[in-house]
């Protein structure tokens, strides 16, 4: 019996040792939180490169860069386009543009931001032994092809006239070209930035409201931003700084928001969809931004060719039950897409003709089916696989739901063919691998309907993931770049979009929303064009 | 007192071993050895001298048959067997047929457990789900068994170089991420195209045998010390044999219980796997599929993660008292007269 | 003794290249990362050649590693993709996951311990049954789900404590994933420690312990105890090992800025100077921390004895 009583002691006092030591926990986080007043914590993932405009490609990197540099334009909440250190952006023949920038403006390091600033940050990210991954931005320049395989260091279509005067001559006429000097892919970048790039990726000298703040980027851990007191332009902070604190995981960060400690979140977990709005009471915001969700059928699939194949196509569309996928399993979050680009950008329209075939209609899905049969069988037993990396949220729970109702609708075999990381299914889709159809999904780079029709469907184009040919498309996409105006191309486009709906190339399903949620402790928080929170304007009370 | 066959047979042999070999000490070592019939313990220690020496096996099973615990978990664990052979018996609703007209719906008639995310029926995913899971447990817990125990017995009990390169072959695997190893399996051609819970057990086995080696290991080197291990020898049992009926025997308990608690954490791992898109491809309803699909129901709709782990949890709780059962029965130290 | 712990070091230098060799070729083995680092954007053939040669990606398989190897040498990891040095993140990350894989282990050890002499001196009795029926729960459901439940009951609904680990990871803030981390090796702990008491009660030694007079609690403590730890040292020795590299998961769901994080996003991206690095360093862990268990054998179990 003593001895019971022994180890009992023993249990007793480690719980309420374990105890004590939680209590401390509490109050060390809370003073984490508090001690920064002013400064918001926002979520964000880690960055796959250095903060370098021309390699920053991806949504981690991508929120930094934009903060922190400052370009010709920025975009406003609705996509707008908004001055920063552009004077003017001219072209008489849309061909050769001349650019004037502001005076006056410096780098954190006090060197002035110039014409050759913007120039050699140019001709730096186009340069292929430079390996940028935002080189295709410069495509459309002229000498990019000689930058890019022959070895030349300069974009010949760049010319600096004067310390804030530079032209750019582009390889054919882009009525939308000044629209995308907002990407950040187009910053500037200081002389001291080309002596050590890589040096200079860990601790950026930049111009933007936005500084790194010295020894600010702890990796997989943290990135700490204060705001630049040079700084001249539409984007000024209206708060004390901006700590980035790296997730790996959303239902933490998640979480870490419930509890105050975070204060902005720009993306909800799928599953907290259906209560954040509760949970947060008033504090959260949804908001579709210029992105969309599609599926690719790809060309080189012989089920999916000629007659049969374009049934096939349509017939798989229209069995799937895009209100009810939006409904069920993303609570609402969504919308149906009606054409293929996203409807926050100019030029949007719902009523392309030929865009019925998205409309849900199972019995004439299987209609048409047969009718694909009849011309050539589909192979018995063919597995229809639906490829999709499985390491981004909530792919998973949409990809299952639509393949169960292509299994109930169209009576075939369907299933997710699932790969563990993004990389081995963009590896797939490089080799034209694909067994079946894949997921894909867009977000603009800058708010027009090229980027979501060109890089995705031109013959050839680095992001056609089905090998998508055609020539009447080609053509109709040319005579967009070549309008007048920005309202005369889109009309163009919105042709294109026609023959996209006759062929069917991937199949639209939806347009993203973002959600965004806050802490008690901050106001003012907005979702720009294309989703992210608006950082500079976000205010937290002491 | 145990019934140790060992020591009676010691008892027995040691006065009159003629033929007995090797190094003897040539010292006068002065032996105090009570009378039989005096000793009080007569009773308890005697043998039936008459029946037929029992194999160690035949032994063990009639221990085994008479335990209640034994009975209860081999009962449940033929249940479970058969609802894995038979899942048609139990359901006449197809798991695999789903609506997100019912997603996320709570019981009605015909689906007494309500339904998934999907809109799956969920009390036909756990019958058709136990195939799958318990055949991803049974068989990655006997074939770490079979390759961690015999790496893990001959590295502990011949030590030398056998131990250098087995265990530290263990380390390097032990120290080798899953999910990287995984990954790469599951990418190799023979793995892609035939996704299925042979894949799945063939790589957790690859990469859960080395725990199962420590084990053993450390077992085996603990039994392979003691009197009995030297007796045998001393008897002429061959090095060899005296590891299979005398040091394996006293070092299994340890074994029996990790590899009674791994079959529920690798059916469970299996699901780890699934979830992050290299463990079963989901046309394979499975418990470890339907729990790692339920994780973003947990705030709103435990009960869809509930009932595959639940289903999870009794399956876990039959072998482990399978487990003790198994390891009274087999165990010599732990053999009650 | 000696002697054999020395052999046990030296066995290190082949153990420690033949796991990086294994690990380099099956990050090698997972395929090329350049076309994900292009985020499924469109890159130009030009850029990618670049960046296969900015990696080595171009060199086949051994001239790879033996770069690696060169550089290792000169005890240079690597740098990320992001052009972080690898050496730096993993000294960052490598005290926090040491710091959560410790306490982890603590509480296994001592909570383990404990509720297993207690379960195992009373077998089947309520003690026992009520432990057996937690275990249940720990082992059946995975840890990202209960990480997600004890995070959002203990760090939100009740405020306890933070629900994810602020920057600097402390030893407060790192006790909820720590407990989440040892639960399911605690299961294991509890199970291995009751049977080995349960056995050992009825053992010879504990009967002559007894009948020398010596309380229970001696009993107990002293030589029924000492006589179980065996199976238990072992398990925990190879635990620390998985704790230290096996806390992707919790690490994920606490957001913990720790090496499981590091390795998985390395993992993921298909960054092989740091999948190395770390697996390297886990390499390093296991033997110590094998040989640590070996030699307390010795201690625990004085029949043994190493040539």
């Amino acid at each position: 019996m003593r001895m019971n009583r022994v180890l009992k002691g023993v249990a007793v006092t480690s719980a309420l040792a374990l105890a004590l030591t939680a209590c401390g926990g509490t109050s060390e986080g809370g003073e984490g939180g508090e001690a920064a007043g002013g400064v918001v914590t926002a979520h964000n993932t880690e960055p796959q490169n250095g903060l370098i405009p021309t390699s920053t490609n991806e949504v981690g990197g991508g929120r930094v860069v934009d903060l922190i540099y400052q370009g010709l334009y920025s975009y406003d909440a609705d996509g707008g386009l908004q001055k920063e250190l552009a004077e003017s952006v001219e072209s008489e023949d849309n061909i050769t543009w001349t650019i004037k920038i502001k005076e006056g403006a410096t780098f954190s390091d006090g060197t002035p931001v110039t014409a050759q600033s913007f120039v050699d940050a140019w001709n730096y990210g186009a340069d292929s032994d430079n390996a940028q991954n935002s080189s295709y931005f410069f495509e459309t320049v002229k000498g990019y092809a000689q930058s890019n395989d022959d070895g030349a260091d300069e974009l010949s279509g760049l010319t600096v006239v004067d310390d804030h005067t530079f032209t750019v001559e582009l390889l054919g006429p882009e009525a939308d070209f000044p629209q995308r000097l907002g990407y950040s892919a187009y910053m500037p970048l200081p002389e001291v930035a080309f002596e050590d790039m890589q040096a200079f990726g860990q601790a950026p000298v930049t111009n933007g409201p936005y500084i790194l703040a010295e020894d600010g980027w702890k990796h997989e851990v943290q990135i700490e931003l204060v705001p630049n007191e040079d700084y001249e332009g539409p984007r000024e902070p209206a708060n004390e700084g901006i700590t980035f604190t790296i997730f790996d995981n959303y239902d933490a960060a998640y979480n870490s928001l419930l509890s105050n400690e975070l204060d902005v979140l720009g993306e909800m977990p799928p599953s907290v969809l259906a209560n954040y709005q509760d949970d947060l009471e008033g504090r959260s915001v949804s908001k579709a931004y210029a992105g969309n969700a599609t599926m690719v059928i790809p060309n080189y699939i012989e089920e999916f060719q000629g007659e049969a194949g374009q049934l096939r196509r349509q017939a798989i569309s229209m069995a799937i039950n895009r209100e009810q996928i939006i409904e069920q399993i993303f609570m609402g979050t969504k919308e149906v897409a009606t054409e293929f680009t996203a409807p926050v950008l100019e030029g949007y329209s719902e009523d392309i003709p030929g865009n019925e075939v998205l409309e849900y209609n199972p019995e004439k899905a299987k209609e048409l089916w047969e009718e694909a049969d009849a011309i050539s069988p589909w192979p018995e037993d063919k597995v229809l696989k639906y490829t999709s990396n499985t390491d981004g949220a909530g792919n998973k729970e949409y990809i299952e739901a639509i393949t169960n109702q292509l299994r109930t609708n169209l009576d075939i075999k369907a299933e997710l063919d699932a790969k563990a990381t993004f990389k081995e299914m963009r590896n797939l889709v490089g080799e034209d691998g694909l067994e079946g159809v894949s997921r894909a999904g867009w977000k603009g780079d800058y708010p027009s309907l090229y980027n979501f029709l060109g890089p995705l469907y031109g013959t050839g184009a680095g992001a056609n993931d089905g090998r998508y040919s055609s020539e009447e498309f080609d053509a109709k996409l040319q005579e967009g770049l070549e309008a007048d105006s920005v309202e005369d191309a889109a009309v163009k486009f919105n042709e294109a979009q026609e023959i996209l709906f006759q062929d069917l190339p991937v199949l639209p399903l939806w347009y993203q929303a973002a959600q965004a949620g806050w802490s008690t402790n901050v106001d003012n928080v907005e979702l720009g064009w294309d989703g992210k929170p608006l950082y500079h304007q976000i205010t937290k009370g002491e | 007192m145990p019934e140790n066959t060992e020591n009676i047979v010691r008892n027995e042999a040691s006065p009159n071993d003629v033929k007995r070999a090797g190094k003897v000490s040539r010292r006068h070592i002065p032996h105090f050895v009570a009378p039989l019939e005096e000793t009080p313990l007569q009773a308890v220690d005697s043998v039936n001298e008459t029946a037929d020496p029992l194999s160690f096996w035949a032994e063990a099973w009639r221990n085994l048959r008479r335990q209640p615990l034994f009975i209860v978990s081999a009962a449940l664990i033929l249940l479970i067997v058969v609802v894995s052979i038979f899942p048609q018996w139990f359901t006449s609703v197809d798991p695999r047929s789903c609506s997100l007209d019912n997603a996320r719906g709570g019981a009605a008639p015909g689906h007494p457990l309500g339904f998934t995310y999907q809109g799956c029926d969920v009390y036909a995913r756990v019958i058709f789900g136990a195939q799958a899971s318990v055949l991803v447990g049974l068989f990655t817990t006997i074939g770490v068994v079979i390759v961690g125990g015999t790496f893990g017995a001959l590295a502990g009990y011949y030590g030398g170089w056998m131990d250098a390169v087995l265990a530290r072959l263990g380390d390097i695997f032990f120290a080798l991420p899953l999910i990287l190893g995984a990954i790469v399996l599951m990418q190799l051609p023979a793995f892609r195209e035939n996704q299925s819970p042979w894949t799945v057990t063939l790589t957790l086995v690859v990469f859960g045998w080395p725990q199962v080696a420590r084990i053993t290991r450390g077992a085996v080197i603990e039994a392979k010390g003691a009197d009995f291990v030297m007796a045998a020898r001393s008897l002429g049992v061959s090095k060899f044999g005296a590891l299979v009926r005398h040091v394996l025997p006293n070092s299994l308990s340890p074994i029996i219980v990790v590899a009674s608690i791994s079959l529920g954490t690798y059916i469970v791992a299996e699901a780890t796997l699934s979830f992050l898109g290299i463990g079963l491809p989901s046309s394979i309803v499975s418990w470890g599929n339907d729990i790692s699909d339920a994780q973003i129901s947990v705030r709103n709709n435990p009960q869809i993660l509930f009932w595959p782990a639940l289903a999870l949890s009794i399956t876990v709780l039959s072998f482990i008292m399978l487990g003790d059962a198994l390891r009274d029965a087999l165990d010599p130290k732990s053999r009650k007269a | 003794m000696l002697m054999y712990t020395l052999r046990r070091v030296l066995h290190m230098v082949p153990v420690f290249f033949g796991a990086t060799l294994l690990v380099y070729f099956l990050v090698f083995a997972t395929g090329d990362p350049i076309a994900a680092l292009s985020g499924g954007k469109p890159m130009s053939d030009a850029v990618e050649a670049t960046l296969r040669a900015q990696y080595n990606l171009d060199q086949p398989f051994w001239v790879q590693y033996g770069i690696y190897l060169k550089n290792l040498l000169t005890l240079d990891l690597g740098t990320t993709f992001s052009g972080q040095s690898v050496n730096d993140v993993v000294a960052r990350a490598m005290p926090v996951t040491a710091r959560l894989a410790v306490m982890a282990l603590a509480i296994e050890a001592i909570f383990g311990v404990v509720f297993g002499v207690f379960a195992g001196l009373r077998k089947g009795g309520i003690f026992d049954s009520t432990v057996l029926v937690l275990s249940l729960v720990v082992i059946s459901v995975p840890t990202f789900v209960l990480g997600f439940v004890f995070q959002f009951v203990f760090g939100v609904k009740l405020d306890w404590t933070s629900p994810t680990v602020g920057p600097d990871a402390g030893w407060g803030d790192l006790i909820l994933p720590a407990t989440v981390l040892g639960l399911v090796s605690l299961a294991y702990v509890i199970r291995l420690s009751r049977t080995q008491i349960a056995e050992n009660l009825s053992a010879d030694f504990v009967r002559t312990a007894s009948a020398k007079g010596l309380t229970r609690g001696r009993v107990v403590l002293v030589h029924v105890l000492r006589n179980s730890l065996i199976p238990v040292i072992t398990f925990l020795g190879a635990d620390l090992g998985m704790l230290m590299g096996g806390a992707i998961v919790t690490e994920g769901v606490f957001n913990v800025p720790g090496i499981g994080k590091v390795l998985f996003d390395a993992i993921k991206i298909g960054e092989s100077p740091t999948v190395v690095a770390v697996v390297s360093v886990m390499v390093l862990v296991f033997v110590v921390a094998n040989l640590a268990v070996d030699l307390l054998y010795a201690l625990l179990d004085p029949r043994i004895r190493y040539a």
